[in-house]
């Protein structure tokens, strides 16, 4: 086990640095989840990587996937994962929260606003039109994930037929998505071990 | 505002948002579509066009999009909802990231790991474009809004796709569009 109180107890490569302290990391985090407008993301590849230097370009694809994985919002798992990295627990505590903190006062006193602001048709239509991008964004988001498939050892075929039941099961139909994670992912996971495997053969 | 909602119900909805928070593979937008069905459908808690607000908000708003569900438990049931929301959906994802992580990071070449980022991935995507379907479903169930609506969707995805400009212009495009009466 690492010991949380270091301030460096993983190898890190001689051109990143490490986080000063625990409220270092928390302001870090809170700085960069106060600019994600539509996204963090981006904006933490650029302060963590780009500007702190607290990893390389490479461990920071490598954290956002297995984050991307994990069931929970890939940011808040990948605060989580980093402030691990540098001071156990408290770190990830850290990290959390300076995340999620500062944006949450924030939305919450738009929502505690917006049922007197909703009065006005044109705070109502703002409103409107800004949900009419965010589903123009998420739509957009799955498109340009689509593309990360060609890589993948199942084909386009498989990945096709997987990815178009789910979202008839779950968007059409509209069937728990308790049930639909758990069959559909277990086929897939079972699908992609043989095609790994023969794969594997065939080199 | 529906307001069936009594302050016993605030048990379930946090052990439902507690229970959807393992399921949210792919990020918490995933989810929305069984969130959607919990509040709107099974419950009524909320309307169509409050869900669809919240997500706008927490959109709208600066930080990691999962806002929407404190929000969403903000409409329901006021600072209660939304802790009761906002930490069920956070607190079993957490600890199983940082578990997985450490555990992960040991193991990381093994068959099994690599056919659940490979098997998994399909999915998710098939996730992401029911979540775009549910926040699309106010536009298209209301003529009234029908054509601007669905405009706007097509010009957000085809900025999104075609050039580097940051969400938050279209955001706020979106806004104004809006507040102009336009959608």
């Amino acid at each position: 086990m690492r010991t949380p109180t270091d301030a460096t107890p993983i190898a890190t490569p001689p051109d990143t640095v490490a986080p000063r302290s625990l409220s270092d990391l928390f302001l870090t985090f809170t700085i960069l989840a106060l600019q994600g407008f539509g996204g963090v993301l981006a904006v933490a590849q650029r302060e963590l990587v780009d500007r702190r230097n607290w990893l390389t370009r490479e461990q920071f694809v490598e954290a956002y996937s297995l984050a991307q994985l994990l069931p929970g919002p890939n940011v808040v798992n990948l605060s989580l994962m980093l402030g691990d990295k540098f001071f156990g627990w408290r770190g990830a505590i850290a990290a959390l929260a300076g995340m999620l903190l500062a944006p949450l006062l924030i939305v919450l006193s738009l929502a505690a606003s917006y049922n007197q602001l909703a009065e006005y048709p044109a705070v109502a239509g703002a409103l409107r039109g800004m949900g009419a991008v965010a589903a123009g964004l998420m739509v957009a988001m799955a498109c340009k994930l689509v593309m990360t498939l060609r890589t993948n050892p199942m084909g386009p075929l498989l990945c096709a037929l997987i990815g178009g039941l789910s979202l008839v099961l779950v968007a059409v139909l509209r069937l728990p998505l308790h049930w639909v994670i758990p069959a559909v992912g277990v086929a897939g996971w079972c699908l992609a071990r043989l095609c790994i495997a023969r794969a594997e053969r065939a080199e | 505002m529906s307001s069936a909602f009594v302050m016993t119900d605030l048990p379930d909805l946090f052990l439902r948002f507690l229970a959807l928070s393992l399921l949210s593979i792919g990020g918490g937008m995933s989810t929305a579509p069984e969130m959607h069905r919990y509040l709107v459908s099974e419950r009524g808690w909320l309307q169509d066009a409050e869900f669809t607000t919240a997500i706008a908000l927490a959109q709208a708003a600066p930080g990691p999009n999962i806002l929407f569900v404190p929000v969403l438990g903000y409409q329901v049931a006021g600072l209660a909802g939304a802790c009761a929301t906002f930490i069920g959906i956070l607190l079993p994802s957490t600890l199983l990231s940082l578990a997985v992580s450490r555990w992960g990071n040991r193991r990381r070449d093994t068959p099994g790991v690599r056919a659940f980022i490979t098997g998994l991935a399909p999915l998710t995507i098939g996730l992401l474009f029911s979540a775009g379907w549910v926040l699309a479903l106010p536009f298209i169930r209301e003529p009234d809004h029908r054509l601007g609506g669905l405009g706007l969707i097509a010009l957000t995805v085809a900025v999104m796709l075609k050039t580097r400009l940051g969400p938050i212009w279209l955001i706020l495009m979106g806004g104004v569009i809006g507040a102009l009466g336009w959608v």
